[in-house]
């Protein structure tokens, strides 16, 4: 399994603990976009070719490649269905989400 | 070193030992021997700059906004539609903490076209959270520019030094130019705690919501709020160092004066003759020649005022709809403070009508004769 | 399954665009970036105008990226570039790449002065105008750079927008600067050569990458891709590079010239065009493409 991505929230409870420039403080991986899918892609190992097209196409780094094979990240995969559209063998599904 | 330099040349002079490292900037009458200058001292190696010629004013304060946010010292000089064109980038490099300073030649808006000196440019800009400054000689602009940047990167809060349009920008006086050696021992480089760098990347000025953007502000607020104390400090070690304090105000006889006059930039230093002219003759007037104006020096305004039985404000500048902006601030800062005393505000010398010492007798006059101002506005010198 | 076989990876695999971000499903202009900063690498610094990457990259106080972003006023991109180029420079960072990263509106439009001045100097930084046709992040309003026949929420169905896309790569060959070239999402490979290619040229680099926005295009997600691969084939958007506004050099040549109808089904921004618009619109697309080749045969 690729290392989960996850940071926490920056918060703040007074003005003394804001920085002076308004700059960032963390990172965005607090933010799981897996929930603002409706359909979800299925990656059919068997079928797969190992061309790194949905790896490449993914708007959201949500494809990762682990041992040479690519694995979706639900945490933050949109369900853009981008993946699907592209893989040439069609062996990525879109298929319901299910919550 | 004393040197015979016009206003403009001072600025530059004040930009050179600060050993500013970039500077963007458009020309602009009358600001453009300050650039012209800046150009020749970085093409003979006398400054080690990077000078960009940008294509506009809203691009100059940009170029020094991005300049100043990777680390640099930066530094840009204008005038009136420039100043104004700049507007955006004005509120952005101080929302933004970057401790530019700008040299701004008082010029009067347009339309008409205008060349002239009033203060309507300046300020316009009081409530972008830039820090400003009002000179009155060409020695004090070298001065002020030097600890302006001290104030500023200390608390990363841009200012402006500003000088009336040839009334001092273009007028020749004696100046006494500051040994390098001994500004570098005052203002060391600029060193930021944060910058634009790919070994620390972070996003700045992102989308901030309400649950964020006001305490940010309160920040800013706050840390104009420490300027007067480190304008006072900053001031007495430049005295140490080079025999000249530079405060927020320069009070003239207001001890035992009935009437202050409070007056800025060189027509404060034509009250100041006048106020001598005047005693004379037997008036007891002083002159409050306010140099600072934001932030505003309410300490010392209420300081100066506290003996007089009357305060005689001569505004070179209009706040439409309203009156003198100096005369309206001063107002909200002795209101609450001691003994209600009247207010007279006078608004002379619009678009370049020159101020001379019969004016402020015209004031001075106009304030003994009545116990209260008669109206919110007493023009000087207009032709009814 | 052979666990002895290894991905074919056509690009470099860190990536300095992370997830979580804020742009939306099948986001051209999130695979833009992507692509770029593959090429460009860590030592980078983008200034970002208002437009929707002023927002993707996330709420203050946090950023998706890997590298930092100056956020700065719309018309500024170019300027702030400038600015930070210049500032980097002088306080001993000579190597740190400086990115303009803006989209249409604030190329072609509000900051075109700021851009051409950057030019005309030959300041040492790369713009790179990602393109969406359209001001995306106030609401889709059109821009010069909104194609001709598009619907948008200013040139509304009866009145869609009837001047054609402004040509903002022949602008940028008359400032005569080093290297310009156009890309397409569809095209990573070509991105990412093309950004190479510019990191390593001095002066203003110019990049124009084409950047499907299915939200502002009604189109479909999963088609973005696609419609970047449709719009080059079918010419409207072709893949080229221009030096010192002189040499032009196509750097894809497609087999066929595809009509340009099968791209505009597929979005909704174009549903209410008649037969006759198409066809002035197609006649437009070949004048065009007849142009550039005389450009590219010109040398």
């Amino acid at each position: 399994m690729p290392k989960k991505r996850d940071a926490a929230k920056v918060t703040f409870t007074s003005a003394t603990e804001m920085p002076t420039m308004p700059m960032s403080l963390g990172s965005m991986l607090w933010n799981k976009t897996g929930t603002w899918r409706n359909i979800r892609p299925e990656i059919k190992l068997e079928d797969c070719i190992q061309c790194g097209i949905c790896w490449k196409f993914c708007p959201d780094m949500s494809i990762e490649i682990e041992d040479e094979w690519p694995v979706v990240d639900y945490d933050f995969c949109k369900g853009c269905g981008i993946c699907a559209e592209e893989c040439p063998t069609k062996c990525i599904a879109m298929v319901e989400e299910r919550r | 070193m004393k040197k015979v330099i016009m206003g403009n040349h001072a600025l530059s002079y004040g930009a050179m030992l600060a050993r500013a490292q970039v500077i963007a900037a458009y020309p602009i009458t009358p600001q453009t021997q300050v650039v012209e200058l800046l150009s020749e001292m970085c093409a003979d190696g006398t400054l080690d700059a990077k000078f960009i010629k940008v294509e506009s004013e809203h691009s100059a304060m940009a170029a020094c906004i991005g300049a100043s946010a990777a680390g640099a010292r930066t530094f840009t000089a204008t005038s009136s539609q420039g100043l104004a064109l700049m507007h955006e980038m004005l509120h952005w490099a101080a929302g933004g903490r970057l401790p530019i300073v700008m040299g701004d030649i008082n010029r009067a808006m347009a339309p008409g076209w205008t060349i002239w000196t009033d203060q309507n440019d300046s300020l316009s800009q009081r409530d972008t959270g830039w820090m400003q400054y009002y000179c009155a000689s060409n020695q004090e602009v070298v001065d002020t520019v030097l600890q302006a940047y001290k104030v500023s990167e200390a608390l990363s809060i841009p200012s402006m030094v500003v000088l009336d349009a040839f009334a001092l920008s273009h007028t020749y006086e004696v100046v006494d130019i500051p040994e390098a050696a001994k500004v570098d021992a005052y203002l060391p480089p600029f060193k930021p705690r944060y910058r634009v760098s790919p070994s620390d990347p972070r996003a700045f000025g992102g989308l901030t919501s309400p649950e964020h953007y006001m305490e940010l502000r309160y920040n800013l607020q706050l840390d104009m709020e420490k300027a007067p104390a480190l304008i006072e400090k900053t001031g007495r070690e430049y005295e140490k160092i080079f025999g000249r304090y530079l405060g927020q105000v320069d009070p003239y006889l207001c001890d035992d004066a009935e009437i202050v006059l409070v007056t800025s930039g060189t027509a404060g230093y034509t009250a100041h003759v006048a106020v001598d002219e005047m005693r004379e003759a037997g008036y007891k007037v002083g002159n409050l020649r306010m140099k600072v104006f934001r932030p505003f020096p309410f300490e010392e305004v209420r300081k100066y005022t506290a003996r007089a039985k009357k305060i005689a404000v001569v505004d070179r500048n209009i706040s439409y709809g309203h009156h003198g902006i100096f005369s309206q601030e001063l107002k909200s800062a002795i209101y609450g403070h001691g003994d209600c005393k009247p207010v007279f505000g006078f608004i002379a010398g619009l678009g370049g009508r020159d101020i001379t010492p019969s004016s402020f007798r015209e004031v001075v006059d106009t304030t003994i004769s009545l116990d209260h101002p008669a109206g919110e506005i007493g023009w000087i010198g207009v032709k009814k | 399954m052979s666990k002895e076989k290894k991905m074919k990876l056509t690009l470099p695999t860190e990536e300095l665009v992370g997830p979580g971000n804020l742009a939306c499903q099948g986001c051209g202009a999130n695979l833009a970036l992507r692509y770029l900063l593959k090429a460009l690498g860590k030592k980078t610094v983008l200034c970002i105008p208002a437009c929707c990457w002023a927002v993707i990259d996330g709420p203050f106080p946090h950023s998706c990226m890997g590298v930092p972003i100056y956020h700065c006023a719309f018309e500024t991109a170019a300027s702030t570039a400038t600015g930070v180029k210049a500032g980097l420079e002088m306080t001993g960072d000579a190597e740190t790449t400086v990115v303009a990263w803006a989209g249409d509106g604030g190329t072609f439009d509000i900051g075109l002065q700021a851009l051409s001045g950057a030019a005309e100097r030959n300041d040492d930084i790369i713009y790179v105008c990602y393109d969406n046709e359209a001001y995306m992040n106030t609401g889709i309003q059109r821009s010069s750079a909104t194609p001709m026949g598009a619907w948008t929420t200013t040139t509304p169905v009866k009145f869609f927008k009837d001047e054609p896309k402004k040509d903002i790569d022949a602008i940028m060959a008359a400032h005569r600067i080093p290297y310009q070239a156009t890309a397409s999402i569809a095209y990573p490979e070509d991105v990412y050569k093309k950004a190479l290619k510019a990191k390593g040229i001095k002066g203003t680099r110019f990049l124009h990458i084409y950047a499907p926005c299915p939200t502002g295009w009604k189109s479909r997600p999963e088609d973005a891709v696609k419609l970047g691969r449709m719009v080059v084939q079918n010419c409207i958007f072709p893949l080229f590079e221009v030096e010192h506004g002189e040499t032009y050099k196509l750097t894809m040549k497609p087999s066929t010239k595809k009509p340009i109808d099968d791209y505009l089904k597929l979005q909704g921004r174009f549903r209410h065009l008649k037969p006759e618009t198409i066809k002035i619109m197609q006649e437009a697309v070949d004048h065009e493409w007849a142009r550039l080749l005389k450009l590219c045969e010109n040398r």
